[in-house]
């Protein structure tokens, strides 16, 4: 953090004060750190219940199950955010402001309210959500897309019109190349944001990591109760651990990016 | 598109969804922007024990889902007897919306030139006059565009306390469409209550952020 715009720096007297807060707020932390585990380890059992294979295996499903809804949500998402970007920068004027209602529309709504329209509506669980998620995080790509593509300066689109080219080809090989380099970290946000929802599943009984831990802790018993904050501290702790990597994932590719331009 | 007209006879269902809605929306976003600040505060802060827990906390709640959220809070409130459903779900939206607050804070406060602050400490002002009146105007203005999009994002969120047997527009979605209304009918009617509040939200900010604009 850019803390020069609040501090000063420090001179000897706060460089000792910071030092006191420092050993009195590791002292406070070890404190509440420790006790957290104590009371943890009193119920020892309800640990001890990750090392049976048989839940392993089910937390295992549930995470493919999730990264299935994921998968196809994600692509679904892309897909249709590319299409609307290019209806919101169309130089037809009705589909422009087609795309720009249908962004408009689906952005505002929040995911629930459209997976559970779709899943009343019949659909089984697992469409519900894809198609759900697809079409809020479709619309919210779409946006990021665009701004991104009005972002590049104009002389490249001007550029690319005085070789010749015609307006698909300038958006294709001029526009959106540069574009993705710029938006690849908030497309890859609004992907976990996505990768999140797939929790959305849990609701309307899709049997995603959320679902499973849930049924799993409910199933059990261990040291006469229910397991449930075990399951649920493990279910949060795949969660982050999933959506990290994918933000790893995406640190990875930009890097790949950066050395190819070198 | 057909609307059902039949839906007008539970107006009043709908009614007390959308209030239900907006109410929950407020408070969470209160909660989330006081512990926001909160959160922001400890991460800038130069001890670097208290700089961890701000930084854990919003790792933590940015990258678990807000279903998670609420379980979690529903099973917290077994064992605390008397915190019923609106708080509990005031609970979770204001907790995970508060780390992308504080998340929008730290931006804001990194978006203020060193020049400011020294500006104004080579003018004599005391360190607290400088974050008074130079450095926090300025956060502030930084921030209020992508605070109303957290906020934007808070009242979709909301929808998902309907769930946790709070009263609002997606509990009476699920409600509307087991009492045998048309399924299309309401989530169109709910789907335009969603779109009102999404443009009252993103309308104010705009204000917010041109009243708050400066020349130049």
């Amino acid at each position: 953090m850019n803390a020069g715009v609040l501090f000063d720096a420090p001179g000897p007297k706060a460089r000792r004060r910071i030092r006191i807060h420092a050993v009195a707020a590791t002292a406070a932390l070890l404190t509440l750190v420790g006790f957290t585990v104590l009371r943890l380890s009193a119920k020892g059992s309800a640990w001890e219940l990750f090392s049976s294979p048989e839940l392993q295996q089910r937390l295992a499903d549930g995470v493919l199950a999730t990264l299935k809804a994921f998968a196809l949500a994600g692509v679904g998402s892309l897909a249709l955010g590319a299409l609307l970007a290019a209806g919101r920068l169309s130089r037809c004027r009705a589909v422009r402001w087609a795309a720009t209602g249908v962004v408009a529309f689906f952005r505002a709504l929040p995911p629930l309210v459209l997976v559970f329209a779709l899943y009343a509506g019949a659909l089984p669980p697992l469409w519900s959500l894809v198609l759900g998620l697809a079409l809020h995080h479709g619309c919210a790509q779409a946006e990021l897309l665009r701004a991104g593509i009005d972002a590049v300066p104009r002389g490249q689109t001007e550029a690319g019109y005085a070789v010749g080219m015609r307006g698909y080809r300038v958006l294709a090989t001029v526009l959106v190349p540069q574009a993705l380099r710029t938006v690849l970290p908030t497309v890859v946000s609004q992907l976990v944001v996505t990768l999140k929802d797939t929790s959305l599943g849990y609701l309307i009984g899709y049997p995603e990591l959320l679902h499973v831990g849930r049924l799993a802790a409910a199933n059990t018993v261990a040291s006469g109760g229910h397991p449930y904050a075990a399951l649920l501290t493990a279910t949060g702790a795949l969660y982050v651990a999933l959506c990290l990597a994918l933000s790893a994932l995406a640190r990875w590719i930009e890097r790949l990016g950066a050395r190819g331009r070198g | 598109m057909h609307v059902p007209l039949d839906l007008l006879d539970d107006l009043d269902l709908f009614r007390r969804g959308f209030f239900g809605t907006v109410l929950l929306t407020a408070v969470s976003a209160a909660l989330s922007l006081a512990l926001g600040a909160l959160v922001a505060a400890c991460r800038v802060c130069p001890v670097p024990p208290v700089r961890l827990v701000g930084t854990v906390w919003t790792a933590l709640l940015r990258n678990t889902p807000v279903t998670l959220l609420f379980l979690v809070a529903v099973f917290a409130a077994a064992r605390i007897v008397g915190v019923g459903h609106f708080a509990l779900a005031v609970g979770a939206l204001g907790c995970h919306t508060s780390a992308f607050v504080g998340e929008a804070l730290c931006r804001g406060v990194g978006s203020v030139p060193l020049g400011q602050a020294e500006a104004a400490r080579s003018l004599g002002m005391t360190s607290w006059q400088a974050l008074r009146l130079v450095v926090l105007p300025q956060v502030g203005r930084a921030a209020v565009a992508p605070i109303g999009g957290l906020l934007a994002a808070l009242t979709r969120n909301s929808a998902i306390a309907g769930a946790f047997g709070v009263t609002e527009l997606f509990a009476q979605q699920r409600r509307l469409s087991a009492i045998g209304h048309d399924v299309l009918g309401v989530f169109v009617w709910i789907a335009v209550a969603y779109l009102l509040l999404a443009f009252v939200i993103s309308e104010s900010f705009r204000l917010l952020e041109r009243r708050l604009a400066v020349a130049g």
